[in-house]
């Protein structure tokens, strides 16, 4: 029989304040199969792993069971400590006697004996446990990354820039994203696309960057370092091998339509780029509004093209490409008005969310930066801004904070002011949150210099009377309903994680939050990792974030992909669900009840094949199989059995 | 198609040309609502006291006898009825405790009552029921420009659990009204409390809210106020009244329940809407829109 | 003379309060003083303590200054604060638990008989019904 030994942490008192590790060891000692057992103040500490390295040689022993805090926290570190001295780590095994007993215990009494049977039904696992040794797979150093906003932008840049090639897939024709709609930007007050624009040109110019605008993610199969994906390139009706971007095309094209760029405040034509500065400069025709399509006339786009570069014939095309890292960086929509019934559901012209302030107050917009109100294009005079609008309102729309508005609604006051000199802005907030470098100094500049009256409360409501929008609040801090006759009013709408995100979460086999925002793999540790290997995660893809959070959290995942890629070869965990060729009779049914697409049917053995480096080890086709020919390595069914007779006997 | 009807104390009395109007135009509308043989006063006021249980005896003895009469939708035309009725259904389904304890108190009747074997539906609900089109089709008379202030007050609207539509900007009314072919005013206080019992003890209450909705809907341009609570007509019809004896220069504006209108477009015999029991005489603007 | 303003968590978790809890079914708790309740409330300009100020106060344990308070008998229980809350607080139901324990201690706000005979007479059942219901136990 294998010698197993037991180290009991008292992890501090978080242990040993419910369980009586002393009874623990007594009891241990006597148990079949344990061949030592100690205890320590903190097994993770430095002395308490020397101690383990030690009792492995002293004790000589095969196996250990370290009883502590769960696997999820120092699995690893143990496993690395028995490695040293040449045990094999799988050989280590933690019996989780904190989260799983002494933290949802009170009463010592019932803790005790029930960490005893824990441990003991982990030394029945330790006993049967194999020699195992992780599965290599090599890399694929080539990096995808989704959206072609500021997070996409620099993920990219930043891959490429440590030598590695990438793909930046972005849905519009151009990238920029929503930086590239803003005017300034808090609390330095520089001009958005000026900051942005430079980043654009690089991804373009960049030799290690391919560049594919209007394009989307098809399908993607394959793991980490090996993923398999296919990208649509959607139809543009013009060959950009052919097209210079003279814009000729643009001038002569009949058809004017709201454009998506200006929150549709501006018209762009049928065939357009969204944006002066867009990159790559080049337009696409809108099939939909285009009026050849429509009316089978027209072409005139075609007629005035110099070089030929129309293409009504065209069709969408598809690239499939291998990558061994996806960067998830889709951005956010904003939360539309028109589902704010107490704000006029968005019929009134003057009531606008931020995105389409941001518009009126940029240079390139469409007012030229000046401040107009969308209704009769008057100066408003009075403007009210409202905070929070859908954002912290569990019980209508969405329960988190936003997090952008405040300083974004603090900077809209202040560029309107800048402006209108004689306008006087308010701003209806909750709470002020300006935790960020510079950002308080920014919102007490704007409550002294630039006179924007704070009212702390909520709008409850907001209507049309003549041309002026009343606005009925309250400020609670001098308990006055106030009501303001506006000339404009403009909402910092909720931020909601961009169209589309929910099927691509899919696709990626990749998990999203209650609010629909992708998951991170640790809300601290691992804040750029999603939940499937090989896949990070930047910017307003993953929460509500600001420029500097979003470009940080970028680069930390393009550094994730450079360590991933540093690798020689990327080690898979060995413990997966292999074929006893004796046992098995090609059934099949754990191919059907498989996620992973591991297994297939060895028609000629008759027997299942396993992919080893897909297999994710969830056990399921080992629940599945009928003759116990599926096993899992190290939970095999003896050892179940055995662990559970630990418990039960 | 029948539907049970629950009357409430106001439709046999201040309220009798809410009654007579809105069954005559559910008959019209093929319809017919059958009074409930034995039915109680629902409360008037939803208890909202958690452990109050006695005032839901009445709401859900008369859902008993609903159930009892084999048609299950129970219209309540006064939206206060609807309000109590609907809201003690809501009260029995999400506290199975105080389920229990009702249905132990009641144990001598012979029908026990769950909560999900009877639905409350007001008029509104049960015109869009019946189809817009059908509405369509029974409006007899065309006018033209007549401007109609749809006012929902409290009791459709709120709580959440029982709102017909949403509570911040309702459509229904002016779907109804769109479809008699008359032309909507949408007034910024058509949501608004007109102060309720408050006229009991509180009359400045109701005063205010009065000239505050009325106000509104004069100032973008109705030519008439069309709602359904007995309560809120009283204080908008009657206090408009009074509100005029202090100030000559406030404007008024007739009030009628919303079937009432329809009975009128619809071409239904005029006896029935017995016009002196309006404080502000909506005759006028009846005769210059060619409805009378 | 007692401080009225001094709170402590005997203050917080006094009898009155629990009373309150246990007739509403509201946790108070969840408010953030958004103040939406009294932005909307129709009849706010009559009370002495606005809404968001009587959340407010259960939550700082200050019962007796709302039994005290006029603001429980001008609410019309119209429901507006309660559709408008963010936090999902039932305001309405406070109110009501606050009317509830005065009257369980008094039996009645309001004299019926001093009530103008004409007035009572033209006025319809629901308003006298209404108003009883919320007045008188």
């Amino acid at each position: 029989m294998k010698r197993i030994g037991v180290f009991v942490c008292h992890c501090g008192i978080n242990i040993a304040e419910t369980v009586d590790i002393e009874a623990v060891v007594k009891d241990l000692k006597d148990y079949p199969g344990v061949a030592y057992v100690q205890d320590y103040k903190y097994m993770c500490s430095d002395p308490g792993q020397n101690m383990i390295k030690e009792k492995i040689k002293s004790e000589k022993l095969d196996g250990i069971v370290i009883a502590a805090c769960s696997p999820t926290l120092h699995e690893n570190t143990f496993r690395m400590t028995v490695k040293t001295v040449d045990m094999n780590p799988y050989n280590c095994e933690i019996a989780n006697i904190r989260e799983q007993c002494s933290w949802v215990h009170k009463d010592k009494n019932e803790a005790t004996p029930k960490a005893k049977l824990i441990i003991k039904s982990v030394v029945e696992k330790a006993l049967l446990d194999e020699e195992l040794e992780p599965v290599k797979v090599p890399v694929v150093r080539k990096a995808l990354v989704l959206g072609g906003g500021i997070a996409g932008i620099q993920a990219a840049l930043s891959i490429a820039n440590s030598g590695h090639e990438v793909i930046l897939v972005e849905r519009q024709s151009s990238i920029g994203g929503r930086m590239a709609q803003l005017s300034e930007t808090f609390p330095t007050l520089d001009c958005s696309q000026c900051i942005l624009t430079p980043k654009m040109v690089d991804v373009a110019q960049h030799e290690k960057i391919r560049l594919m605008t209007y394009s989307e993610l098809e399908d993607i199969s394959g793991f980490v370092g090996n993923f398999k994906v296919r990208i649509r390139q959607k139809t543009k009706y013009i060959d950009w091998d052919k097209c210079t971007g003279c814009g000729l095309c643009i001038e002569k094209c009949p058809k004017k339509v709201p454009s998506e760029f200006d929150q549709e405040l501006g018209k762009r034509k049928a065939v357009y780029t969204p944006f002066p500065q867009a990159v790559p400069n080049k337009p696409v025709i809108d099939h939909e509004n285009c009026t050849y399509f429509k009316t089978g006339k027209c072409k005139l786009c075609k007629m005035v093209c110099p070089f030929d570069a129309v293409d009504f014939d065209e069709t969408d095309k598809f690239v499939e490409e291998e990558v061994g890292a996806i960067v998830v960086a889709t951005g956010y929509d904003v939360y539309p008005v028109l589902n704010m019934d107490e704000y006029g559901s968005g019929k009134l012209p003057d009531v606008i969310d931020g995105l389409t302030f941001e518009r009126i107050l940029s240079s390139s917009g469409p007012t030229g930066g000046e401040v107009r109100r969308p209704s009769d294009g008057k100066v408003p005079k009075e403007i009210v801004f409202i905070k929070c609008v859908g954002s912290r309102d569990p019980e209508n729309h969405f329960p988190y904070c936003s997090k952008i508005c405040c300083m974004y609604t603090t900077k809209h006051a202040m560029l309107y002011k800048h402006r209108v000199h004689d306008g006087q802005p308010y701003i209806f907030y909750m709470d002020v949150r300006a935790g960020g470098k510079g950002y308080e100094e920014f919102y007490q500049r704007a409550q002294e210099e630039d006179n924007v009256i704070f009212l702390r409360g909520k709008v409850s409501k907001v209507y049309q009377d003549d041309d002026k929008v009343v606005v009925c609040g309250i400020d609670t801090l001098s308990g006055s309903n106030i009501e303001i006759r506006a000339d404009m009013v403009v909402l910092a709408m909720a931020i909601r994680p961009s169209k589309g995100v929910e099927e691509l979460a899919q696709l990626l086999k990749t998990a999203i939050d209650q609010n629909g925002f992708l998951t991170e793999a640790h809300p601290k540790l691992r804040p750029v990792e999603s939940l499937s290997a090989g896949i990070y995660l930047a910017g307003c893809a993953q929460a509500p974030k600001d420029i500097p959070d979003t470009v940080a959290q970028a680069s930390a995942a393009a550094s994730m992909v450079s360590n991933l890629f540093a690798q020689e070869y990327l080690l898979h965990e060995p413990i997966i669900t292999g074929v006893d060729e004796d046992l098995c009779s090609g059934c099949g049914l754990c191919i059907t009840v498989c996620p992973y697409d591991a297994r297939t049917l060895n028609r000629e053995k008759s027997i299942v094949d396993v992919n080893e480096i897909l297999c994710e080890a969830c056990g399921a086709c080992a629940a599945a199989c009928p003759s116990g020919a599926a096993q899992q390595r190290n939970f095999t069914d003896k050892q179940l059995s055995n662990m559970i007779k630990a418990i039960l006997i | 198609m029948q539907v049970s009807y629950y009357p409430g104390c106001m439709l046999k009395t201040n309220a009798k040309n809410f009654e007579t109007s809105a069954l005559a135009v559910l008959d019209r509308l093929g319809v017919t609502a059958r009074e409930l043989e034995d039915w109680y006063c629902c409360g008037v006021c939803f208890s909202q006291a958690s452990d109050n249980l006695m005032q839901q005896i009445a709401p859900i003895r008369t859902l008993v006898k609903t159930k009892e009469s084999g048609n299950p939708q129970l219209l309540a035309l006064c939206t206060m009825c609807y309000n109590t009725l609907k809201r003690s259904i809501e009260f029995i389904k999400a506290d199975k405790d105080k389920l229990e304890t009702i249905q132990e108190f009641m144990d001598r009747e012979a029908t026990r009552f769950y909560g999900d074997e009877v639905d409350v539906i007001d008029i509104l609900s049960l015109i869009k029921q019946i189809g817009l089109d059908k509405l369509k089709e029974a409006i007899v008379k065309k006018v033209e420009d007549l401007k109609i202030a749809s006012y929902y007050g409290c009791m459709l609207l709120r709580p959440k659990e029982i709102a017909i539509d949403s509570p911040d900007d309702p459509n229904i009314m002016e779907e109804i009204i769109t479809a008699s072919g008359c032309e909507n005013v949408y007034f910024p206080f058509r949501t608004e409390c007109c102060g309720s019992y408050q006229i009991v003890n509180e009359p400045d209450i109701v005063t205010d809210r009065a000239k505050k909705i009325v106000d509104s809907a004069v100032k973008n341009g109705a030519d008439l106020m069309v709602m359904l609570c007995p309560l809120c007509y009283y204080n908008l019809d009657e206090v408009q009244t009074e509100i005029q004896k202090e100030d000559n220069t406030f404007q008024t504006i007739p009030v009628l329940y919303i079937t009432q209108l329809l009975a009128l477009l619809m071409g239904l015999d005029l006896d029935i809407h017995d016009f002196s029991l309006h404080s502000v005489d909506p005759r006028p603007v009846l005769k210059m829109k060619g409805l009378l | 003379m007692t401080n009225n303003r001094a709170i402590s968590s005997r203050k917080i978790e006094s009898e009155a309060l629990k009373q309150l809890e246990d007739i509403s079914g509201v946790n108070v708790y969840a408010c953030y003083q958004c103040g939406n309740c009294s932005s909307a409330c129709p009849a706010v300009e009559f009370m002495d303590i606005p809404p968001h100020q009587v959340i407010r106060k259960v939550q700082l344990g200050f019962i007796d200054e709302l039994i005290e308070s006029e603001t429980p008998w001008i609410c019309a229980a119209c429901i507006t604060c309660t559709v408008k809350c963010p936090r999902g607080v039932d305001i309405a139901k406070v109110m009501e638990g606050l009317r509830q324990i005065v009257l369980r201690r008094d039996f009645e706000h309001i004299n019926i008989r001093e009530i103008d005979k004409k007035l009572r007479e033209k006025l319809p059942q629901i308003a006298l019904i209404g108003n009883f219901r919320k007045t008188i136990l």
